[in-house]
């Protein structure tokens, strides 16, 4: 039975918000609060920077470079390059969530409220709701984790929680983790070896080119899954 | 930095973002869902984000640094194996992977 009726499709979306992605969100955007404070941002320029931006790893870039003094081009430059996986993650999402016909505007929004961890929970969740009510659980989602970013970073900002050491590294390991669990689930043998091979080749990457080696991993590694998917579906036909 | 600089560079940070948003609902319009081409940037997005979980706990730039390889690994594998006890509940691996990092780093140093 595939789930449907907006109230449940939004209730659930809340559940699994709160079950956890909330949460990491939470702890992984007072990381960058307080090293948005630390760079010389105010208050309001960090909890828009999560709002607007809505990527940690081109927010982290956006604040790096600008604690080390660098251009402004600079900063915009590498801020967009490490946010760049928004596109074939856009691409790779809208036709899962099978919305239809929807206006320009109205998908450009969709794609604006999108991150990886809607993208990860949703592409998981999707086969198991009614085509037409997914839309309306992204939307719950990704709008819950998005708000529990925001206080987030107003929290770290203002540094109203200190923890211990060995307590904010397992916050921080945290969110992989996550993200390593709910990928485990994924089927499909062309993602599969995908993510295998992305793995692979991000080693690689990360020693001859740190600052797109995420791009080069999905180029490199994605394009392998898909040739040897294909390869071995050739194989099986004949 | 001044203010000014700032505002301007958060906006524009945020537009940079945009673009590659942007640009992924202008590539859905005008391809096949069911094509080649789908399927090879659906294989490109699962690698990259692979990828990018794969260098958070292999090859940190956080904290996670200062904790050494063995204790990551470690403490995934501990993850993995309280997420396939407790039926595929990601609350069950994520706590017990949290729990055991913080233990094991207070514990090693």
């Amino acid at each position: 039975m595939l789930l449907s009726g907006n109230s449940v499709v939004m209730r659930k979306a809340l559940l699994d918000a709160l079950s956890l992605p909330a949460f990491i969100l939470f702890f992984t955007m007072m990381g960058f609060g307080s090293l948005a404070r630390g760079a010389g941002f105010s208050a309001e320029m960090s909890a828009l920077s999560s709002m607007l931006i809505w990527g940690l790893p081109g927010q982290l870039a956006m604040v790096e470079l600008t604690s080390t003094g660098q251009g402004i081009i600079a900063i915009v430059f590498a801020c967009s390059l490490a946010n760049a996986r928004f596109l074939p993650m856009v691409v790779s999402f809208v036709p899962a969530m099978a919305r239809g016909r929807a206006s320009l505007p109205r998908m450009l929004l969709d794609a604006q409220l999108l991150s990886i961890n809607s993208w990860a929970v949703c592409l998981r969740e999707f086969p198991h709701i009614e085509p037409e009510f997914r839309h309306r659980y992204y939307v719950t989602f990704a709008s819950s984790i998005l708000f529990a970013a925001i206080i987030g970073t107003l929290t770290g900002y203002h540094g109203a929680v200190l923890l211990p050491g060995s307590m904010v590294l397992g916050l921080i390991f945290v969110s992989p983790l996550f993200f390593a669990l709910v990928l485990s689930a994924v089927p499909g043998r062309a993602e599969r070896f995908s993510m295998i091979f992305g793995c692979v080749t991000i080693v690689l990457a990360h020693y001859l080119f740190p600052s797109v080696d995420v791009l080069i991993a999905g180029g490199v590694g994605g394009s392998i899954g898909f040739a040897l998917n294909k390869f071995l579906q050739r194989r099986n036909v004949d | 930095m001044s203010t000014e600089s700032l505002w301007l560079i958060v906006l524009a940070c945020a537009a940079a973002t945009f673009i590659w948003r942007a640009l992924g609902v202008v590539v859905v319009k005008r391809i096949d869902a069911q094509g080649a081409f789908f399927q090879w940037v659906n294989c490109v997005s699962y690698a990259m984000v692979a990828g990018l979980i794969f260098r958070m706990i292999v090859m940190p730039e956080s904290d996670l640094a200062a904790v050494s390889l063995t204790t990551r690994i470690a403490a995934v594998a501990i993850a993995f194996g309280a997420y396939f006890l407790f039926k595929q509940r990601l609350v069950a691996g994520v706590l017990a992977g949290g729990l055991s990092m913080s233990a094991m780093a207070a514990w090693l140093g």
